[in-house]
């Protein structure tokens, strides 16, 4: 009897633990599985490619792509669980953009090095295109040079002062209608296409009867320009905390001097930034000083007057020319822009990191 | 050159929401004022009215007087600026300048308003820092950037800087309410030195704060959300701690509500 009674004992329901997993670990994939998954997909990928005799090796990447997605949530799930095959289906998608938007940016960097590379030297930076023929190899950038340095800097003298003071009137002063009406123009600004305002100065130029000049171009430029400053000086002066402000007018400190030596230097690295991005945006256009600047082959220092030439102008020409040599005196320039514009951010980011408040002790 | 403060019928809006109705009270100078109340019930903005900071806020107006030692701070032409170099203010999150060394912090007042002598900035610097009790933590490492100090130390970082100007009343809204109880006890100790030279008036939520730094106390009280805060009474801190005219105040004092 007393058997019986142990027995019945013993077979109870068990307690509610067992619908509980029993131990905190459970089936895990390597720490290597991405990568395997990876070189899996590559492989799959190329091989159908290659079987199938598709022409695109485009086509090879994404279906490798696809395939890296699907596999990994696959195998997760069937190995592990499904909040974990969920995870891994959304990490490999952000891989897979990642890659995306790299590839082309690579591959423009590497094109631009290796093809430019070929003519870019002291002789291409320090020559003008004064008297050489399309066919002939010697030739160079100078002037071209000299107009982007001149006509980005004019625009910069002109609209990094207008920017930064109308970001502060918006930020600091600015209330009601006015305020209003000029962040939704500034808006539309930044949509405006360069060769509008291009022609927005060269209908001046026609009513005034000015001549193409460096300065013309700067000015379409600067019209690009004021609303890239404008918006990123007010963002970065919307991050000031109001208690700087606070304290300082608590101080009694009157409100421009508030502005000017608390407001602006807590923002000023951000402020360098924007500007130096604004000068980047405007240093590739082409369109305005096709108008404007008329485009020249020499050598002409003076942006008040004649015509002057700039680097995205000179890539199109030789471009244009449609030459061996041309092409690639062409890609040198590109190279020089686009090492002109990676030297700014190189700059704003050193400048930011130089003024950006400290916290060590 | 502390100075007496004399309020009558002072309301601030928000706006057209009215924040705090009608208030008439005295601060008398060499002392210390706390202000106590329920939150929501318009003491700290009733502090910011007192040197004119209500009105920085977008929509903020006052009615009513404010007289420092006789003289309306809200007359006609008064400057919100010399009202701001008279009455201090310190807040209730340490906001030290970032961009600045804690030397340039205590010398902003005087810097940032010109009126200053470029050999005389070492001396009111110590002199502000040693009133703070902060010189022997930092005077090693003036140059060092201010948001480099604990929490506690920013905040008489604050207070130096604050009282370097040479205001003749200094107001604190909830100095304490984000530190640490030895800070807190730091701070209290300063502000009891402080009142010998300052009036000093302060916002607290801490009722044994109250009790322990102020020599009198005002209780502040709103009848419901939404509507406009009023005071109730102000008294020494004694008899509002032990036997206050008003029963609201009791009840808040002993916890019944609030």
């Amino acid at each position: 009897m007393s058997q019986a009674a142990n027995t019945g004992i013993q077979e109870r329901p068990a307690p509610a633990e067992a619908a509980r997993p029993t131990s905190l670990s459970s089936r895990a994939l390597p720490r290597w599985a991405p990568f395997a998954f990876a070189a899996l997909a590559l492989a799959l990928g190329v091989g159908t490619g290659a079987a199938a005799g598709w022409q695109s090796h485009t086509q090879w990447g994404l279906f490798s792509a696809l395939l890296f997605v699907v596999i990994s949530y696959v195998t997760t799930s069937v190995v592990e669980n499904r909040r974990q095959a969920k995870d891994r289906l959304a990490t490999s998608i952000v891989w897979v953009c990642f890659l995306l938007a790299v590839v082309p940016l690579a591959s423009l960097l590497w094109t631009t090095i290796s093809r430019g590379a070929e003519r870019l030297d002291g002789y291409f930076l320090t020559h003008s295109m004064a008297g050489v023929l399309g066919s002939e190899p010697t030739g160079g950038v100078y002037h071209a040079l000299i107009g982007t340095l001149e006509q980005v800097g004019i625009a910069t003298v002109i609209s990094a002062p207008i920017g930064m003071l109308t970001a502060v009137y918006l930020v600091e002063y600015g209330k009601g209608a006015l305020a209003k009406a000029v962040t939704f123009f500034v808006d539309v600004m930044t949509g405006i296409p360069s060769i509008v305002a291009g022609l927005f100065i060269l209908s001046i130029m026609l009513m005034t009867k000015t001549q193409p000049s460096g300065l013309m171009g700067a000015l379409a430029l600067t019209i690009l320009m004021i609303p890239v400053v404008v918006r990123s000086t007010e963002e970065m002066l919307k991050l000031v905390p109001n208690e700087l402000r606070e304290a300082s007018l608590a101080l009694g400190v009157p409100k421009w001097r508030t502005i000017l030596k608390v407001v602006l230097p807590t923002a000023i690295g951000g402020i360098t930034t924007g500007v130096m991005l604004a000068i980047a945006r405007i240093a590739g256009e082409t369109a305005p000083i096709m108008l404007l600047v008329f485009g020249s082959q020499l050598i002409n220092p003076n942006p008040f007057q004649g015509a002057q030439s700039s680097l995205p102008f000179y890539i199109w020409e030789q471009y244009k020319v449609g030459t061996d040599q041309s092409y690639d005196r062409a890609w040198a320039a590109a190279l020089v822009l686009i090492a002109f514009v990676m030297i700014l951010n190189l700059v704003a980011r050193g400048i930011a990191r130089w003024k950006a408040p400290k916290t060590g002790r | 050159m502390a100075k007496r403060i004399d309020v009558s019928g002072l309301s601030a809006y928000y706006g057209s929401h009215l924040a705090i109705e009608d208030i008439s009270m005295t601060v008398e100078p060499r002392s210390v004022t706390a202000f106590i109340g329920p939150s929501g019930c318009g003491k700290s903005t009733f502090l910011r009215t007192l040197n004119r900071m209500h009105e920085v806020t977008p929509g903020g107006r006052v009615e009513g007087k404010v007289l420092l030692d006789d003289e309306n701070l809200y007359g006609a032409n008064v400057d919100p600026v010399t009202v701001r170099r008279t009455v201090g203010m310190v807040f209730q999150r340490p906001n030290p300048f970032p961009t600045m060394s804690i030397f340039d912090n205590v010398a902003a007042g005087l810097k940032l308003n010109g009126s200053y002598k470029k050999s005389q900035l070492p001396e009111i610097v110590e002199k502000s820092l040693r009133g703070a009790n902060l010189w022997n933590e930092v005077k090693d490492r003036l140059n060092k950037p201010g948001s480099g100090l604990s929490g506690g130390q920013q905040q008489r970082l604050c207070i130096a800087r604050a009282i370097a100007v040479e205001p003749d009343v200094l107001l604190m809204d909830e100095p304490c309410s984000a530190l640490d109880p030895i800070s807190t006890l730091a701070i209290e100790d300063l502000i009891g030195e402080l009142k010998e030279r300052f009036t000093i008036v302060i916002v607290t939520h801490n009722m044994q704060q109250a009790a322990r730094v102020s020599d009198r106390t005002a209780f502040f009280n709103l009848a419901a959300v939404g509507k406009p805060g009023k005071l109730v009474e102000i008294d020494d801190t004694e008899r509002i701690f032990s036997n206050p005219s008003v029963q609201a105040t009791e009840d808040y004092i002993s916890g019944r509500f609030g």
